[in-house]
């Protein structure tokens, strides 16, 4: 099947995932590889996840898990954990 | 077996051993049960609340709740997403007593919509991972976090933040596969159409500064 640039957009996710079908994964390649357009979105698309992956975008704030294991200190010292 | 899947399974029966012993009375190991999770208890609670402080509360009281309910966890899940599925929940009723959980409109008419044009540019194919060092370029990304709708920065900070796959998603969340699928699909096209332009904008104007010397393809 020709797929134009919306059916490629539309996949995506599934593409980067790994998790089209092959033959549907043949086509989405056949049209990348003579589409600047579409693998350009492709390319800021995969960059996107791989940028949100890293642990620097969100950081645990300071002294987080000093506070947490804190807190559990108190409970684990005073509680059991309730009977089924 | 491959060499994740051993780890993986080398995880779960140091985690049912770290159980047995809490359950019988070695308290103090839920401390060792739950180090390994503290990023993700926190994140996936940000995924709701927003604010950070409330963020640690919500973090705090979903981990204490773990620890109370431990004996009803059954192994059937994995523990982490059991404990996601408790914070998720615990994120939700904090909302819902804040009375801030009015159902967001807006998402299923983002879902349901078909027609989705991406950014299109066609000179930005690196990752400049280096970038994240940079506090502007991390705030451009929190910020289009936060704007996705709630059902979408859900399944976006579970699946690609904190990296489970699509079904320990789907458990966590208690949705279907394909709802997660079609959820994350249009996040991640969301956020590569919010992101892309301004990045490219933001690390462009920083080119003739410092590090993006480096970085030819800017």
């Amino acid at each position: 099947m020709v797929l134009n640039c919306r059916h490629v957009w539309d996949r995506i996710s599934d593409y980067i995932d790994g998790t089209l079908d092959p033959a549907v994964r043949a086509d989405v390649e056949k049209h990348l590889a003579h589409c600047e357009i579409c693998s350009a979105v492709l390319d800021s698309t995969r960059n996107v996840i791989v940028l949100m992956a890293d642990d620097r975008v969100f950081e645990l704030p300071v002294d987080f898990s000093k506070r947490l294991h804190a807190r559990l200190d108190q409970v684990l010292a005073t509680e059991r954990p309730d009977p089924v | 077996m491959t060499a994740p899947q051993v780890r993986a399974e080398a995880q779960q029966e140091r985690e049912a051993a770290l159980i047995a012993a809490i359950l019988a009375g070695e308290r103090e190991k839920f401390h060792d049960l739950i180090r390994p999770y503290e990023r993700q208890v926190y994140l996936t609670s940000l995924s709701l609340v927003k604010d950070e402080a409330e963020a640690e509360d919500v973090a705090q009281e979903a981990i204490l709740r773990a620890y109370r309910k431990l004996a009803g966890f059954r192994g059937d899940a994995k523990f982490s997403t059991w404990l996601i599925a408790i914070t998720l929940n615990e994120a939700r009723t904090r909302l819902r007593e804040e009375k801030r959980a009015a159902l967001d409109s807006l998402d299923n008419q983002i879902e349901n919509e078909g027609d989705y044009t991406p950014a299109v540019l066609t000179d930005w194919r690196e990752v400049p991972s280096d970038a994240l060092e940079r506090k502007e370029i991390c705030a451009l990304i929190q910020q289009a976090i936060a704007a996705l709708p709630d059902t979408f920065r859900e399944v976006v900070i579970l699946r690609d933040m904190e990296e489970l796959s699509v079904r320990e998603t789907a458990q966590a969340l208690g949705i279907s596969l394909s709802l997660v699928k079609v959820r994350l699909h249009r996040a991640r096209l969301l956020l590569q159409k919010q992101l892309a332009p301004q990045l490219k904008i933001e690390l462009k104007s920083k080119k003739k500064g410092g590090m993006l010397r480096r970085l030819p393809w800017f």
